[in-house]
């Protein structure tokens, strides 16, 4: 490539979505800030109101204390202007605030543990469901009268609706309840220490299965009505009944002018949807009590720890964002022709 | 008439049709309801099912299926709500972007775009969690509307795109037509039939979101809704004592209600139009 067009490739494409990633996260984190602020409930009153509630007796001087210390604690001190300034500086630190849940440890590495057991799962999870979509779908776009395409139309109609958490559960009644194949929850066997070894190995596997599958099957249903339409229209296209009467191998055809085809929509769906299967990775780690972030969440929320949601909103909106501004570099890779818009 | 013979020849639609009916009667059913949903130890515990409570009774003294009754009334409430407050906001911004174009266009669909690629469930689960203790049907209902247009809006806006490219719009437009009355008389019957479909989708949505927030505990758990009924089961290990007419109730209820709402759906939009189908897989 010329030095120009990777100048103007640079320019017309890179800065305007550098810009808008920037733009997006900025708003993103800004929300998490705010929405807190904007309403009269009143966390720290609530924490004590809870500890309280518990049966725990505070002296009035305690309360005070106790106040001004969770009022630090949660960044709420001064006003509106100096608590967003302090936010942005603790931001850059990395710097989350100390947990309430799990007391005192700071809410950055509570997510840092968390992290790579999301991460692990939404990557396989994502990566298999779209490589099954794409394959099963686009052969079955070609072909839609089979017998087995027909059978599949019939499965992924009955899939698709159900939400992430109803879908999880059912597995989990099925496989873990009425056949106890799978263990009912968590990440690994209790007690266990992560070790290189080949027990430890087979045993977080197994503990992922049902999670990963809950994922797995409701994308991979997803991709493969949206590639067998995209297919099925895209095979109406005079290119491909040339090809077909010039006789290219239907293999070759699908493979090479109808998928490379089909590719585009379905990655433009997949960037748009990341921020829905991210979503959905936090309610099925939920229902299996898998130590990822959604689990975290699922804590956080029952004990009304601020900090730690705020933490994992705020890195998720970073995550995501990000995700998405680098799938769309990738984007002008599958697509010659937009690299120059 | 010749409609409605056509759609009854798809049997995804009769399926939905027959399901929905009967979920609509359990929703007439609830006004005569022997018990008061939300008291106690109205009948004796952990019945299985009988002659006398069809479908047994919780270990709260309530009988399974006359709450169920109240679960699924609730719950297609607060989807309803919801659904039509972000239809609404979908077909304003989708409008507007739409046929105004430029600056109006970008500056939408910046917004859009950026509701779209956010993790909505956790802002959702921030607000429900300081929400909490006044969150009704009607609040919950509401605040899952102005979560849930953004994909809505870009599909009526993409609609409308085209729309404004057509010969009648010039039509219209040359012989003095005022903008607001060729958006509403010419615009909005074309994309009526989209707003319903989404409208389907999007109830669907709703009552996923409703079922999770319940799970975490976020929402008033007097109240029986669909994913309270399952959250009290599953506080009260009703799968490991083996009370299944009460944990599969509400589960069984809520995938009969997706399906029914998704075939309904995908049955109209096909029926309407076959090449709108893209648009309505692309749901994410």
């Amino acid at each position: 490539m010329l030095k120009g067009g990777r100048l103007r490739f640079f320019r017309r494409y890179f800065l305007p979505r550098l810009a808008q990633y920037l733009l997006v996260t900025f708003i993103g984190i800004n929300v998490a800030f705010f929405i807190p602020r904007l309403f009269p409930s009143d966390p720290v009153l609530e924490t004590i109101g809870t500890i309280r509630s518990q049966g725990t007796y505070l002296d009035p001087a305690t309360v005070d204390k106790f106040i001004s210390d969770l009022r630090e604690l949660y960044g709420l001190e001064g006003t509106i202007g100096e608590q967003y300034v302090d936010f942005w500086k603790r931001l850059f630190r990395g710097d989350f605030g100390i947990s309430l849940f799990q007391f005192p440890e700071p809410v950055l590495s509570l997510i840092g543990k968390a992290i790579p057991w999301t991460v692990g799962l939404l990557l396989t999870s994502t990566f298999l469901s779209w490589l099954f979509g794409l394959v099963i779908g686009g052969i079955a776009g070609y072909y839609p009268n089979r017998l087995w395409v027909r059978a599949l139309d019939a499965v992924s109609m009955l899939v698709r609706p159900l939400p992430y958490y109803i879908f999880a559960f059912i597995l989990l009644i099925i496989f873990a309840y009425v056949v106890p194949w799978f263990p009912l929850g968590g990440g690994s066997s209790i007690g266990w220490r992560p070790e290189l070894s080949f027990r430890f190995f087979a045993d977080v596997i197994r503990h992922a299965f049902l999670p990963f599958i809950s994922l797995t099957l409701l994308g991979t249903a997803a991709m493969y009505q949206m590639t067998k339409l995209v297919v099925q229209n895209i095979n109406a296209e005079d290119f491909v009944q040339y090809a077909q009467l010039g006789g290219v191998k239907g293999r070759a055809i699908i493979s090479k002018y109808v998928l490379r085809n089909a590719m585009l929509p379905l990655f433009t769906n997949l960037v748009l949807s990341l921020g829905q299967i991210f979503g959905g990775a936090l309610i099925t780690e939920i229902v299996f009590s898998y130590p990822g972030l959604g689990t975290l969440t699922y804590h956080a929320v029952v004990s009304g720890d601020y900090n730690l949601i705020l933490g994992v909103t705020t890195i998720s909106v970073v995550a995501v964002t990000t995700c998405i501004f680098l799938a769309d570099l990738v984007y002008p890779l599958l697509d010659p022709r937009v690299r120059y818009r | 008439m010749k409609v409605i013979r056509d759609l009854f020849r798809d049997y995804r639609f009769v399926v939905s049709f027959l399901v929905l009916t009967v979920l609509v009667g359990l929703v007439v059913l609830s006004a005569f309801s022997p018990y008061d949903p939300s008291r106690w130890l109205q009948t004796p515990k952990d019945l299985p099912p009988s002659q006398e409570h069809l479908l047994g009774t919780d270990s709260k003294g309530q009988d399974v299926f006359w709450q169920a009754t109240f679960a699924v009334r609730n719950s297609l409430l607060i989807a309803i709500i919801a659904a039509g407050l972000s239809r609404v906001i979908a077909l304003l911004i989708g409008l507007v972007a739409g046929y105004r174009g430029g600056g109006w266009d970008k500056f939408f669909m910046f917004i859009t775009d950026s509701f779209l690629v956010m993790p909505l469930f956790l802002f959702i689960v921030l607000l429900a969690m300081l929400l909490k203790d006044r969150l009704s049907l009607v609040t919950l209902g509401l605040l899952l509307g102005v979560f849930g247009w953004a994909w809505d809006a870009r599909v009526i806006r993409s609609q409308v795109l085209s729309l404004r490219e057509r010969e009648f719009t010039k039509t219209a437009v040359l012989s003095g037509t005022k903008t607001l009355s060729l958006v509403v008389k010419e615009y909005i019957p074309h994309v009526t039939p989209i707003v319903f479909t989404t409208l389907i989708n999007n109830m669907s949505w709703v009552i996923g979101m409703e079922i999770t927030l319940a799970i975490l505990g976020l929402l008033n758990m007097d109240i029986p809704t669909l994913g309270v009924m399952l959250q009290w089961a599953i506080s009260y290990q009703a799968m490991l004592l083996g009370y299944w007419w009460w944990y599969l109730t509400p589960t069984v209820l809520a995938v009969l209600l997706f399906v029914a709402l998704y075939w309904l759906s995908v049955s109209i939009s096909e029926y309407l139009d076959p090449r709108t189908r893209i648009q309505r897989v692309g749901m994410g």
